[in-house]
C-alpha cells in the first residue's frame, strides 16, 4: 500500500534479501532472529523461492556453500550459539571463495549465554571465527533501514568479491520496529562464470573446493585470497562520522551502542565538552584511517561495546596507541545507557 | 473516548501489529473510567518488547499485572501463570489479555475460550496496522484473522485500526488507511471499535466516525535506543 512500512529489523533482513534477489534461505530458529526464518517461511513459497529449516545450524550452511557453488544468491541466518555451530561450514566457504550472506543478530554469551542483545561476537566476526586464513566482510546496521540496506549491499559485496559477507547486528537491533523503504534493487544475476551450473559438454569443469593436494597451491590461494582483501580493505570501508569536526575526544560504537552513544554525545556537548562519534559500519575492513586520523586531533578515545571489550582492541591499533582509549561496557544481554556513557566521557576529560 | 467496554477484552492480531501497546493503553483508559481491571501478558511467542516493560505505568495507575514468570528473563519458556484462570472466572473485575502474535500466539487462549464464551460478555479485538509488511490489504488481514480465530477458539468482535509508522506517523498516514480498514469491516462484518492515535496527532484528527470508531489515544514509551534530536 504505502512505500513506507513498519518493520522489525529482522523482517527488514529477510525482505531486503528477497528484493536482492535471494531465493534461497536455510537456516534454523534461535532468538532472538526467528523472524528471519519465520518472515522467509511465509514469503518465499509465495515467490517461487525455497525455505528450508535445517536440521541444524551446521547443515544449513552447508546448504548455504552448496547453492553459492551453483552461483544463486543464498543466505542464513543465526544468533550467537547457532553462529558458533555454523563457523565450519563458513571456513569452507570462505576457503571455496564464494559469495553467501550469514546474518548474526547476536545475544549474551559464552555458551548457551542468554537471549537478550550482545555485541559480544565481535571477534569471531572480525578476526575469522573458523579455522584457517580468511576474512568476512563484516557490516554492523544502527536502524532498521540500515538492516534493509545494508543486506542488500552485503550481497553486492559478497558477489563483487566472491567472499562470504556476514551482517552482524544484536537482538535489539533484531526486534525493534521503525518505519523503513524497502530499497528498490536492480535484480538483474550478477555473472558468474566460476558456478558449478553443468558444462552442457561446452567448456570445461568448474571445480569448487577448498581442498588442496599440493601445498604451495594452497599458499599462493592464500596471497591471492590476501591480495583480494587488501582491495576490499582500500575500497569499501564505511563508516559514520559525527560531530567530529571540532572534536577533542572520540567515542567509537557500532549498532545498537552508536545510537545509545549519539544521545551521550549531544548531551556532552550540551555541557560545553567537544566530544564526537565515529560509527564503523564495517567492522572487517575496520575504519582504521578515519580512527587514525582522529588520533592526531583528539585526547582520547572511548569504545562502547556490549561486550567485555573486543572493538576495543582495534581502537588502539587504529590509534597507533598514541592517545587513551576507554572501555565503557555491558554485558549479558544488560544494555549500556546514554548516562553511563556520558560518565565515561566525564572521565576521559579528567585523564 | 465513546465505547462500552466488555468484562474481558482480547487484544490479537498480527505480529507486531501494536497488540501491547494498545492492550496497556486500552487498560489505563478503563482504569482512569473507574472501572477496575486487570492485565494478562499471554504472550508466548516474542520474550522481547512486552507488556512487562510497561510494569511501573501499570503499578502507578493501580492495575494489576498478570504475567509469566520468565518473561523479561532469559528463559525462553512458553509456560503461563496459574492466576490467569482467576482473570476470566472471577467476574467482579475487568480484565484485558495480550494475546501473542498471530495464530501461534493465539494458541495460548484457547485453554481460556470455554469460560471467556461461557460468560459471552467478551470483545475479542483485531489489532490491525496497514503499515505492516504482510497484512497491507484487508484480504490479508483476513487470512491472518482466520488463522488466530482457529487457534484462539474465539471468534473475532471488532476492529482496533493501529495503523502507523512509528515515530514518523502523520494524521494523513492514518487517513489513508481509513478506505482498506472500511473494506475490512465490510468483508467481516465486523464494526471498527477504536482507530489508535498517538496523543500529539489527536487535535488534527478532527472528529471520529463511524468509519474510525473512537479514537484511542496512545502515549508512546521513549526507548533507550530513541535518538534524541
Amino acid at each position: 500500500m504505502a512505500e513506507k512500512v513498519l518493520m522489525k529489523g529482522n523482517e527488514a533482513i529477510a525482505e531486503a534479501a528477497i528484493k536482492a534477489g535471494c531465493r534461497h534461505y536455510f537456516g534454523y530458529p534461535i532468538t532472538p532472529q526467528t523472524e528471519i526464518a519465520a518472515y522467509m517461511a511465509k514469503r518465499m513459497p509465495k515467490i517461487g523461492g525455497t525455505f528450508l529449516q535445517a536440521e541444524s545450524e551446521i547443515a544449513a550452511i552447508n546448504m548455504v556453500y552448496g547453492v553459492a557453488s551453483a552461483g544463486f544468491r543464498v543466505m542464513t541466518s543465526s544468533s550467537s550459539p547457532g553462529v558458533s555451530l555454523k563457523q565450519e561450514g563458513i571456513s569452507y566457504i570462505a576457503g571455496s571463495d564464494l559469495p553467501a550472506l550469514i546474518v548474526n543478530v547476536q545475544r549474551g554469551g559464552p555458551g548457551l549465554g542468554g537471549i537478550q542483545p550482545s555485541q559480544s561476537d565481535y571477534f569471531q566476526a572480525t578476526k575469522g571465527g573458523g579455522h584457517g586464513d580468511y576474512h568476512l566482510i563484516v557490516l554492523a546496521p544502527a536502524s532498521v533501514q540500515e538492516m534493509a540496506d545494508l543486506t542488500v549491499k552485503a550481497f553486492d559485496l559478497a558477489d563483487k568479491y566472491r567472499c562470504p559477507a556476514m551482517l552482524l547486528a544484536d537482538g535489539t537491533m533484531g526486534q525493534m520496529m521503525e518505519p523503513v523503504v524497502l530499497p528498490e534493487v536492480d535484480t538483474a544475476p550478477v555473472e558468474k562464470p566460476w558456478a558449478v551450473t553443468g558444462t552442457k559438454n561446452a567448456r570445461p569443469h568448474n571445480i569448487i573446493n577448498s581442498l588442496y593436494l599440493k601445498p604451495d597451491q594452497l599458499e599462493k590461494t592464500n596471497f591471492e585470497r590476501y591480495e583480494k582483501y587488501r582491495q576490499i580493505e582500500e575500497n569499501e570501508v564505511m563508516y559514520e562520522s559525527f560531530m567530529m569536526e571540532d572534536a577533542e575526544y572520540c567515542v567509537v560504537a557500532f549498532g545498537i551502542t552508536a545510537r545509545i552513544s549519539k544521545n551521550a554525545v549531544i548531551a556532552a556537548r550540551k555541557k560545553g565538552i567537544k566530544v564526537g562519534m565515529i560509527r564503523p559500519i564495517t567492522l572487517w575492513p575496520f575504519p582504521t584511517d578515519a580512527i587514525a586520523k582522529a588520533a592526531e586531533q583528539v585526547k582520547g578515545f572511548l569504545s562502547v561495546e556490549l561486550s567485555m571489550g573486543q572493538m576495543i582492541e582495534d581502537v588502539r591499533l587504529a590509534s597507533g596507541c598514541r592517545r587513551p582509549v576507554l572501555l565503557c561496557n555491558r554485558t549479558g544481554g544488560m544494555i549500556v545507557s546514554p548516562e553511563e556513557v556520558l560518565a565515561k566521557i566525564d572521565e576521559l576529560v579528567a585523564l | 473516548m465513546n465505547y462500552t467496554p466488555r468484562r474481558v477484552s482480547v487484544f490479537c492480531g498480527h505480529y507486531g501489529s501494536g497488540k501491547t501497546n494498545i492492550a496497556v493503553n486500552y487498560a489505563l483508559w478503563l482504569k482512569s473510567s473507574g472501572i477496575p481491571v486487570r492485565i494478562a501478558d499471554l504472550d508466548i511467542v516474542n520474550p522481547y518488547f512486552r507488556t512487562k516493560d510497561s510494569q511501573d505505568a501499570l503499578a502507578a495507575a493501580g492495575i494489576p499485572l498478570i504475567s509469566p514468570e520468565y518473561a523479561n528473563s532469559n528463559v525462553d519458556l512458553p509456560a503461563l501463570p496459574q492466576e490467569l484462570y482467576g482473570l476470566v472466572q472471577r467476574r467482579e473485575e475487568y480484565a484485558v489479555m495480550d494475546v501473542g502474535g498471530d495464530d501461534r500466539g493465539a494458541y495460548a487462549l484457547g485453554r481460556y475460550a470455554p469460560y471467556i464464551r461461557e460468560e459471552g460478555n467478551f470483545d475479542v479485538f483485531c489489532v490491525v496496522n496497514f503499515y505492516r509488511p504482510l497484512t497491507q490489504t484487508a484480504e490479508e488481514v483476513m487470512t491472518v484473522m482466520k488463522e488466530i480465530e482457529c487457534a484462539g477458539h474465539l471468534p473475532f468482535t471488532a476492529i482496533v485500526n493501529n495503523s502507523n509508522i512509528g515515530n514518523d506517523t502523520t494524521p494523513d498516514d492514518i487517513r489513508a488507511t481509513f478506505a482498506e480498514c472500511e473494506k475490512l469491516s465490510r468483508l467481516t462484518g465486523l464494526p471498527v471499535a477504536f482507530t489508535t492515535v498517538r496523543e500529539d496527532l489527536l487535535p488534527a484528527m478532527g472528529a471520529p466516525t463511524a468509519e474510525t470508531g473512537a479514537y484511542l489515544p496512545l502515549t508512546l514509551q521513549k526507548k533507550y535506543f530513541d535518538i534524541t534530536t
